[in-house]
């Protein structure tokens, strides 16, 4: 037996933090921050995945696509694939909840002295740090490809909140699912659901092109608001030339979120009391 | 000594649960669960599969409501103030709940953090923990090429970020190998040294006795008996003795000739050619088991005397007589329900 190791207990009460929630959440995301650099491919192939959609739109489908209202199709595409981004978000919201629940780290959390909304921030601070990454990178390789905003810094600024925004919003749904699905066919449902959601919105086409009826319902995916405020926002052609949407986008992009975030926030927290069953 | 009115928290029991029910749906998974466990000892809490040992530890560490009954960690109520009660506890549940993807200091230094520890502090006691639980060598390589029994020494550390008071060790060695169980057996050893009172589920008997000094032995819900490990083999009566008969034919010759020898009714165990035989005084029995076997002319490989395993406790104590024999009538008064 050796005696040089050190004892076992402390040789004092250590703590010298009091709980609080955002250092705690903060301490949380710092983890996540620490997974994505060790294992960068998750993001790195979603914004892969991404590039090659905008490329694939832009490029092989765009010179067919005519736009109600004119304008060029890549100006019209990226805000779309931008708010696209922030729905494919979802997905890591609810994988990382489901697989922490599954593997115990959500239990050894629950059983320390913090705040009990440190889990979820740290959740909500990371994954809107890694949206907000792949939002810079893919803004910047809209740049290179010929997308540009035509505004000022104000309206920027004002499009990249309500992207946040929408990631925000999305992440409660995705918390709450993670929580509640904790098996892998859920993930499953869930990667495979974010298409036609993605798909029956205005990000690849306007709303005013489709059938009637699938229209409406272009209209009114919370994608489709975002989308259309960021096209206007950042003076890009929003393909929509009337209707509710065309007039309203930046009113909608600001209440969806909203919305999602006020059914799903409270189902997020009872989700995970449940956890004490 | 003069009495307080405040009840003095180091008086009070570590553990102390009385009459604790949890229910999903109609399955009651602890069903008047009754249990104290003393300052500094280290406590097992035994049971088969189902028994609920895991519910009994989720509901004392907070993790999941309780339906009725009291429990107190520390003097404090685990129903009314959970969040002091966090502030006392430590907890290893039966899956690693360490992050793979982070190295092991990493590992504890977030939860050194997490539990109101200043970085810097919280660095020097991640150091001292790698070094207490020998896993200074890796300790910058991330878990997931970590063997089971560092990965379970790490898991052990984490939870002793803040040295609390009672720490809950869930089956801490199911699914090691003997050397990630010696390692398990020494640290939890050192823990109970350094003053921190361990509540210990296991199914392994020999793990209770090799570390606990009190065991409650639980079954459906509740703790049908509770002793030293020493006294709840007393209570099964004397000592054993074990012959091993060379020829399998005479196993039937031999139960009789040691039955003669020694007043008592011996048991057999064809696989491993055992006759087993309990006696009131083990070392005086032996003699005469010699001697009348000899004169039957029947070899023995192997003669033992021992005391009766926990393995022979628990199986009598749950009714699930398996092959322990005819162990007899023995004076056995598991502990009743308080109602």
């Amino acid at each position: 037996m050796t005696t040089t190791r050190s004892p076992i207990a402390a040789a004092a009460d250590l703590r010298d933090r009091r709980p609080n929630a955002l250092r705690e959440g903060l301490l949380i995301a710092g983890r996540d921050a620490l997974h994505q650099i060790r294992e960068p491919w998750g993001i790195v192939f979603g914004l892969a995945f991404n590039i090659m959609l905008i490329l694939m739109f832009g490029f092989l489908f765009g010179g067919a696509i005519e736009l109600p209202g004119g304008g060029d199709y890549i100006a019209y595409l990226l805000p779309g694939m931008f708010a696209l981004t922030m729905l494919f978000g979802l997905e890591s919201t609810m994988t990382a909840m489901a697989e922490d629940a599954k593997r115990g780290i959500t239990d050894r959390f629950r059983s320390l002295p913090i705040t009990s909304a440190s889990v979820a921030l740290g959740r909500a601070i990371a994954d809107l740090g890694s949206s907000a990454l792949s939002l810079a990178v893919l803004m910047l390789g809209g740049l290179l490809i010929g997308w540009h905003p035509t505004t000022g810094p104000a309206e920027i600024t004002v499009a990249v909140v309500l992207l946040l925004w929408l990631r925000f919003g999305l992440l409660w749904l995705g918390i709450f699912l993670g929580l509640t699905f904790r098996g892998t066919g859920a993930t499953t449902a869930v990667q495979v659901l974010v298409w036609p959601i993605g798909f029956l919105s205005t990000v690849f086409v306007s709303a005013e092109t489709m059938p009637g009826w699938l229209g409406v319902i272009a209209e009114w995916n919370p994608v489709s608001a975002t989308a259309t405020a960021a096209r206007e926002l950042f003076g890009n052609p929003t393909g929509a030339t009337s209707g509710w949407l065309a007039e309203n986008a930046v009113v909608a992009a600001s209440v969806w979120p909203l919305v999602i975030t006020g059914v799903f926030l409270p189902l997020a927290a009872t989700a995970y009391r449940r956890l004490r069953r | 000594m003069t009495p307080t009115t405040h009840p003095d928290p180091s008086s009070s029991p570590a553990l102390h649960a009385a009459g604790l029910c949890k229910r999903y749906g109609r399955a009651s998974a602890l069903d008047g669960f009754d249990l104290d466990v003393e300052r500094g000892t280290v406590h097992g809490l035994l049971g088969p599969n189902g028994a609920g040992k895991t519910t009994a530890v989720r509901a004392l560490a907070t993790l999941t409501t309780i339906d009725g009954g009291t429990a107190m960690i520390d003097g404090i109520d685990v129903r009314r103030h959970p969040a002091a009660v966090r502030e006392r506890i430590g907890l290893v549940g039966q899956f690693h709940a360490v992050d793979e993807a982070l190295t092991a200091r990493q590992n504890l230094v977030l939860f050194a953090r997490l539990s109101g520890i200043s970085k810097a502090r919280a660095r020097a006691r991640a150091h001292d923990l790698l070094d207490a639980f020998e896993l200074m060598d890796a300790a910058d390589r991330t878990v997931t090429g970590f063997s089971g029994g560092m990965r379970r020494r790490l898991d052990i550390a984490a939870s002793l970020v803040l040295t609390p008071a009672i720490l809950f060790l869930d089956e801490p060695t199911t699914g090691l190998d003997p050397r990630g169980r010696a390692t398990v057996w020494q640290a939890v050893r050192e823990i109970a040294a350094s003053g921190t009172t361990v509540l210990l589920t296991t199914q392994y008997l020999d793990e209770a006795d090799q570390l606990a000094s009190r065991v409650s032995v639980m079954d459906h819900g509740r703790v049908i008996a509770e002793d030293r490990p020493d006294d709840l083999k007393r209570r099964l009566g004397g000592d054993r003795v074990d012959a091993v008969i060379a020829e399998v034919a005479r196993l039937a010759e031999a139960v009789d000739v040691i039955g003669r020898a020694t007043g008592a009714a011996a048991s057999v165990d064809a696989d491993t050619r055992t006759v087993t035989v309990e006696v009131a005084d083990g070392a005086r029995a032996l003699a005469p088991i010699v001697r009348e076997l000899d004169a039957a002319g029947l070899a023995v490989d192997d003669l033992t005397l021992r005391r009766p395993t926990l393995d022979e406790v628990f199986l009598h104590l749950t009714g699930d007589t398996g092959d322990t024999g005819d162990t007899g009538p023995t004076a056995l008064d598991p502990v009743q329900e308080a109602r």
